[in-house]
């Protein structure tokens, strides 16, 4: 490992380590704005220019190109160092006067104006996305064209790329941050939309889910990533000092044996977007009940302010809305959608009601348009008169389309709600600034393939179908599988937690009996009538029946039998029977129904 | 045929769906037909060709066996057994001089109430077409 002396102080630093880094280690400063620890050291824009003193040839040279030899000694902060760099600053700051990290760093070293004729490139020919889009992304779809004053990073023939991912790398890494890298490829860019902040902010292929996940660990998004996909780039991997990027992590599927099962496999929210007259998707302020969630969360895209959306940009948020309006029952009470109630919207529309009116001010005009006010909880009827206390504006009918089109100043500029209000029997129209609509809560889409797999049933709204009503609220048909949360129907917080703890209670009671108590329908094979053919064990669907080979009879294992009765459907002889469900048993009940006069 | 002839029909049902379900047609009170007679039987898999033909000798003018749609089976293929059973119970009642269409098998599932009494109304109805069932008391060779 060669020793070498940084600024009269030695350093033994690991072998092929460049001065640069050397330096950095010791947090001693060198400015740089070629250099990027995931490229290779390209020498391009001389900042870190350093003094060899003695081990090397004497003079200014590189740092980010300098590799330490034994006996090296170099001065990062000479006067002819500093004289250098406020040379190149000037110069560069000449040809891009307004780009901010170059004005930063000039005021940093005293540079105040160029001498030089000033031009106005945004540009500052750093090299680091054409850099990023060779080395690391593989597809060098870019590059530095022409010499001298005329250099420009551009596609060959300043023609579309074939080969550019519109990835946006080069993007990412440009310090002056004056790439449109859409406009370089063919392939439009897929934005990477935040699952957990409904796509109201970006984010990158390998991020943290989620500020409380567990474990709060990075995922990679194998369809972004790509690395994944093409084998290029893999800096997250070059970057992480703790190595703990694995590329060869995959799903697995691992069998855990368990007593009992609780389903709790929640539920989907309607998208709104196929519902035309919301205009949900075209237009900006037409957000859903979850979006407004996020923008409500402090740790969501605008730190917990409520603001509307930019007309042009969708990741952006400009200023508090002057008006709202809540639209309840989207989706349900519905014919056309979902018949049932959805049950948490009027509270949740009364909460950001409330929100809207505490966090924006009290100025700020909030408008439900409800079909019924459904405040059926304990505090909830108090709630609501709290809340139109406050001000908020409650008009009784479904609103049934959401335009941009005045029809006067007033709504110049606005979404208009249109509605019918019921209790003046008039069409209304309220002009607002943002609308939220209050979706419905619907079963999972994979909810009938679930169903399918614990042997529970489905209802005809979709979500999962309790034993009983009113007796078996959590139980399923299948012994040991219990329902909890809004799998098995739309819920709010405190009704989905007391059915998630009479599920768990169920189970536990189940572990802790120590037994399980099985139907006495179960089926039992005569071996006095029985002749052996076995047809029944092939049939039987549980292999609870065996051949008992020394008696020449089929025998039924109880502990195993569910009691189905294919067996006994079948058995030629008439020997295998489901208790209560006899021969006999069945032509007394047949006989008894079609006796004259039976009124059945 | 007398025009207020009521046909009896015999209905095995499986108690997990169809059997849910009519129960689900009486708590929702859908009415149908007061012509069914049930009889609850665990699975599909499980109604005997025996008891049809028993139901056909004591004089029903059809038979319903009602189960699980394919894949939804609470004993995993009950349902299927009970399919081939009807398609050869089919066979047999045609020689014996019974319409094909005087037994029905029908998927309908638990939460399926109404569709319970659309086939119960469905059958009656065809059944009032075919007539009362000739079978009552004839011996079986």
């Amino acid at each position: 490992m060669p020793s070498i002396i940084i600024n009269d102080q030695p350093v033994i630093v690991a072998e092929g380590t460049t001065v640069l880094e050397a330096a950095r280690e010791q947090k001693i400063e060198i400015p740089t704005l070629c250099y990027n620890p995931a490229l290779e050291p390209y020498g391009g824009c001389r900042l870190c220019v350093v003094e060899v003193e003695a081990g090397g040839r004497p003079g200014l040279q590189a740092s980010c190109t300098l590799r330490a030899t034994e006996g090296l000694a170099v001065r990062t902060d000479s006067e002819r160092v500093k004289r250098s760099r406020r040379l190149t600053l000037e110069l560069m700051l000449a040809r891009s006067p307004e780009v901010p990290v170059l004005r930063a760093m000039a005021r940093e070293h005293g540079v105040k104006d160029a001498r030089f004729a000033a031009e106005n490139e945004s540009c500052i020919l750093c090299g680091q996305c054409i850099r990023m889009c060779a080395e690391r992304m593989g597809a060098a779809a870019i590059g530095i064209f022409n010499r001298g004053a005329n250099r420009v990073v551009s596609t060959p023939f300043d023609d579309l790329s074939d080969v550019c991912r519109t990835c946006g790398a080069c993007a990412s890494v440009c310090p002056a941050d004056c790439i449109d890298f859409e406009t370089y490829g063919r392939h439009p860019a897929q934005p990477l939309n935040s699952e957990w902040n409904e796509g109201l902010r970006l984010r990158k292929a390998i991020s943290i889910p989620f500020q409380q996940a567990i474990p709060k660990v990075p995922v990679i998004d194998p369809d972004a990533c790509v690395h994944l996909n093409t084998g290029a780039c893999g800096i997250c991997s070059s970057v992480c000092v703790a190595d703990a990027i694995d590329y060869e992590q995959a799903d697995e599927i691992v069998d855990v044996n368990v007593g009992s099962i609780i389903v709790a496999t929640g539920f989907d929210v309607l998208d709104p977007t196929p519902m035309e007259p919301f205009g949900y998707g075209r237009f900006p302020n037409v957000i859903t009940n979850l979006e407004f969630e996020r923008l409500s969360n402090a740790t969501g895209p605008t730190s917990g302010k409520l603001l509307l959306r930019d007309d042009q940009d969708r990741y952006k948020f400009t200023r508090p809305p002057e008006s709202v309006a809540i639209l309840h029952c989207i989706g349900s009470r519905d014919v056309n959608y979902h018949e049932y109630c959805s049950r948490t919207c009027c509270m949740y529309a009364l909460k950001y009601a409330h929100l809207l009116k505490d966090k924006c001010g009290h100025d700020t005009e909030v408008f439900n348009f409800y079909i019924d006010m459904r405040c059926f909880g304990k505090g909830y009827e108090e709630f609501l008169n709290r809340v139109q206390a406050e001000g908020v504006r409650m008009i009784r009918g479904k609103a049934a389309l959401v335009t941009d089109e005045a029809l006067d100043e007033d709504e110049e500029g606005k979404l208009v709600v249109v509605a019918e209000d019921t209790l003046t029997a008039q069409i209304v129209r309220v002009p607002v600034e943002m609308v939220v609509l209050c979706t419905a809560m619907e079963a999972r889409a994979n909810a009938p393939e679930v169903a399918r797999t614990f042997g529970i049933s489905v209802g005809s709204d979709g979500f999962f179908l309790e034993e009983h009503p009113k007796l078996a609220p959590v139980n399923t048909p299948t012994a040991g599988v219990f329902l909890a949360g809004a799998c098995q129907g739309p819920k709010d917080i405190p009704d989905t937690v007391a059915q998630a703890k009479a599920a768990a209670a169920e189970a536990l009671a189940l572990s802790s009996a120590g037994h399980v108590t099985v139907a006495p329908m179960i089926s039992g094979i005569d071996p006095d009538i029985c002749i052996g053919c076995q047809v029944c064990i092939g049939l039987c669907p549980y292999s609870a029946i065996e051949i008992d080979s020394r008696r020449g009879v089929s025998v039924v294992n109880t502990a195993l039998c569910k009691g189905c009765g294919s067996c006994a459907g079948w058995c030629p002889s008439g020997a295998a029977k489901v208790e209560h469900f006899t021969d006999k048993q069945i032509f007394a009940e047949i006989e008894g129904l079609l006796a004259e006069g039976s009124e059945g | 045929m007398s025009k207020d002839f009521e046909p009896t029909i015999t209905a095995f049902l499986c108690n997990w769906c169809t059997f849910t379900a009519a129960d689900l047609a009486g708590t929702s009170r859908l009415s149908y037909p007061a012509n069914v007679k049930i009889i609850r039987m665990m699975c599909s898999g499980m109604v005997d060709p025996k008891f049809v033909l028993k139901a056909f000798l004591e004089g029903t003018d059809g038979v319903f066996i009602g189960g699980c749609w394919p894949g939804d089976c609470h004993y995993i293929n009950g349902n299927m057994k009970a399919r081939r059973r009807v398609a050869l119970l089919h066979e047999v009642l045609g020689r014996f001089g019974v319409d094909r269409d005087r037994l029905w098998l029908r998927w309908v599932a638990a939460s399926e109430g109404n569709m319970f009494a659309e086939t119960v109304e469905e059958m009656t109805s065809r059944l009032m077409e075919l007539g009362p069932c000739e079978m009552k008391g004839k011996k079986v060779a």
